[in-house]
């Protein structure tokens, strides 16, 4: 949980404070002279790659590199991608197993109470609480409860839904969803300078280099 | 080689889960175009005029039936349950296959899942619906239903939990709950990549919603893939339980043929049995129509018909210790209802027809010809379609259908309505197919991309 480093998605960081972070904008990357146009703050700078082993290789130069504020976007989940860029544990299971123990224990009190307390009645002559029965009931619950807690903890961990990021902004992120692969150092990483990361991104040999606007 | 657990090579080497030259963009253009070309097929508008009739039909028996009563079916004491009972078994059956494929697949690292789990996922739902209607309906007063569950009321009753019936209503609500979910969070990534390739901007707003802002993060996936997992693994239980509480319906009854212990291992394996026939009926026209040979290709199929020949083996064992336990019981009544089934009853022919349907018939799935032969896998999954239903017939209606007493005996006939009611639970399943395979990928687009070879990241 401790581990769950979130930081990076909340967009609330973006708009506000950390501008002055990125107060080195400019498109296109090519640096200096600075435009006198008023430009909208950064939240990166995206480098694209066309296969999933650039991506992956340029990654974990990204994070040896020690920037931190990193994320890799792909097509399909890939898991050597998020170990690279350091997010090595997620909570969700936690949520999951607290989910189904409340199911089971609300599955099982629920029918204790109902068939000892609220509406006892003599089947066939079997005690009131007669806790075997109660089994399947209380196995349903526990299912559904944690189905609920995986899908929509999931969810919550995410952020989703969310309808608008700073990514999609980026010219060729549609492909993101199709073959394309992108690193993104944030704008919001300590290490950040701006002409430092264009620079060590083009190292990586990616197909293009580009900024993104908040 | 063969001491090398991680050597895949041998596997690989048969027949390949995917056709040779697919790509990431090659994949997503096949699966995601079958979803947004403008132009419908017109076997499309065939199959869903038919089926919409069919829905219709559905509607009409339901209004006369909420107008006039259950009594327009042909159950009645002593065949009590009939029609309803086996055709909502019967659909809930169907639907197990798609948890299998989806889950339990998923955990024993089944590649081959991959090109059918979206399309059974949706088949399992749209079964669940269809079956849900029957006991919903049976119960006569539908608008009454949520009588079923637990919840403060003021006539001061609770349901009774020791009841069976009363564990079918949470496993099944359960049950298509789960399973929508698990079809929703595996079509999250597809949406998005829908959303950023259509060109309509009605269908970009649509898909943009349904995706949720997904936009195919590192850290999402890496708790999407666990959220994934855990589902699977939740499911996996679940699936099974659902007909072993099914089949708890008959056996907690003490009546003949219903009171036996092999029920739910027996009911569940039918279950799978049941509905990879039905991925088969469905997959092999599909694949056919909308060119998909290069995603579900012959060692898919042959690996459906393998299943089935073992479900089917399993069931048939069912079958014989069913007898085996009516006469070793030494009880005259299910002495009497082994010999009333099989060999004097008056519903003798559906049990030979049944044999011969669900035992003899898929024993030519052993022989490698057949197998690979698409017309005669496709008519015999139709047969074992039809088995699976005369199964649940043989059990519910010739268990009833002979009381303790000879002075309650009766028979038992189906009405119009019986038939109008299975045909239009047909269309409603068919309709909702339909609907899916023209507005949703019926192939995961995103689980395609991670078995294409170069999706393999290297290690150093």
């Amino acid at each position: 949980m401790a581990d769950e480093r979130d930081k990076p998605e909340s967009g609330e960081n973006y708009g506000t404070d950390d501008t002055d972070v990125s107060a080195s904008p400019g498109h296109p990357v090519s640096a200096s002279p600075r435009p006198r146009v008023p430009v909208s703050p950064l939240y990166g700078v995206m480098a694209e790659f066309d296969n999933p082993n650039r991506l992956v290789a340029a990654a974990r130069r990204t994070y040896e590199a020690g920037y931190r504020r990193i994320n890799g976007y792909s097509p399909y989940p890939i898991e050597e991608l998020w170990e690279a860029i350091g997010f090595h544990h997620t909570s969700l299971p936690v949520i999951v197993l607290i989910g189904g123990i409340i199911g089971a224990l609300s599955g099982f009190f629920m029918q204790y109470y109902l068939a000892v307390f609220d509406y006892p009645l003599n089947v066939g002559g079997k005690p009131f609480n007669s806790w075997p029965s109660f089994i399947p009931i209380t196995f349903e619950m526990t299912i559904l409860c944690a189905a609920f807690a995986a899908v929509f903890g999931m969810l919550a961990l995410n952020k989703l839904p969310q309808p608008y990021h700073p990514v999609f902004n980026a010219p060729n992120f549609k492909l993101a969803s199709r073959d394309t692969f992108f690193l993104v150092i944030e704008a919001n990483d300590p290490r950040y300078d701006h002409d430092e990361v264009v620079e060590f991104l083009k190292s990586l040999e990616p197909k293009e280099v580009t900024d993104v606007e908040v | 080689m063969a001491d090398d657990p991680h050597n895949e090579a041998p596997i690989h080497a048969t027949v390949p889960v995917v056709g040779a030259g697919l790509t990431f963009s090659s994949v997503t253009d096949k699966i995601s175009s079958l979803v947004l070309k403008r132009k419908t097929p017109l076997w499309w508008f065939i199959g869903f005029a038919i089926s919409f009739v069919l829905v219709q039909l559905l509607l009409l028996t339901i209004t006369h039936l909420l107008f006039t009563g259950i009594g327009i079916w042909g159950n009645n004491v002593p065949v009590g349950w009939a029609f309803d009972i086996i055709n909502f078994v019967w659909w809930i059956g169907i639907g197990h296959a798609g948890t299998l494929i989806s889950a339990i697949l998923l955990l024993l690292r089944q590649k081959w899942r991959t090109s059918i789990n979206r399309f059974a996922e949706a088949m399992t739902l749209f079964a669940v619906a269809s079956a849900g209607l029957f006991p919903l309906l049976h119960a006569g007063r539908p608008w009454l239903l949520y009588w079923m569950f637990p919840y403060p009321n003021t006539m001061g009753i609770q349901p009774q939990f020791r009841s069976p019936l009363m564990w079918d209503v949470f496993a099944i609500s359960t049950y298509g709950t789960v399973s929508a979910l698990f079809w929703f969070i595996g079509l999250i990534p597809d949406f998005a990549t829908l959303r950023d390739r259509t060109r309509s901007k009605p269908f970009q707003i649509i898909y943009g919603m349904l995706a949720m802002g997904w936009r195919g993060s590192a850290r999402h996936w890496h708790r999407y893939e666990m959220a994934y997992l855990l589902l699977a693994g939740l499911a996996t239980p679940l699936v099974l339980s659902v007909h072993t509480i099914v089949s708890f319906d008959f056996a907690s009854g003490v009546i003949p043929g219903w009171h036996a212990t092999i029920f739910p291992p027996y009911f569940v394996a039918g279950a799978i049995y049941a509905g990879f026939a039905m991925v088969l009926t469905l997959t092999i026209p599909l694949r056919k129509l909308f060119g998909l040979e290069d995603f579900i290709t012959m060692r898919h199929i042959e690996n459906m018909a393998k299943v089935m020949l073992a479900t089917g083996l399993i069931v048939a064992y069912g079958y014989i210790m069913e007898a085996f336990f009516g006469w070793y019981s030494g009880n005259i009544y299910e002495r009497f209802m082994i010999w009333n089934r099989i060999i004097g009853g008056p519903y003798r022919g559906f049990y030979w027809a049944l044999i011969l349907c669900n035992v003899l018939a898929p024993q030519i799935i052993w022989f490698k010809r057949f197998r690979k032969n698409l017309l005669v896998l496709f008519l015999l999954s139709i047969v074992v379609s039809i088995g699976m239903w005369l199964e649940r017939f043989v059990i519910i209606v010739t268990s009833l259908h002979r009381d303790f007493l000879p002075s309650s005996w009766g028979m038992y006939s189906p009405t119009v309505w019986d038939f109008s009611m299975f045909l239009g639970t047909i269309g409603l399943f068919f309709a909702l197919l339909f609907l899916f395979i023209r507005f949703l990928p019926i192939i995961s687009i995103f689980e395609m991309r991670t078995i294409l070879p170069e999706a393999e990241v290297e290690e150093d």
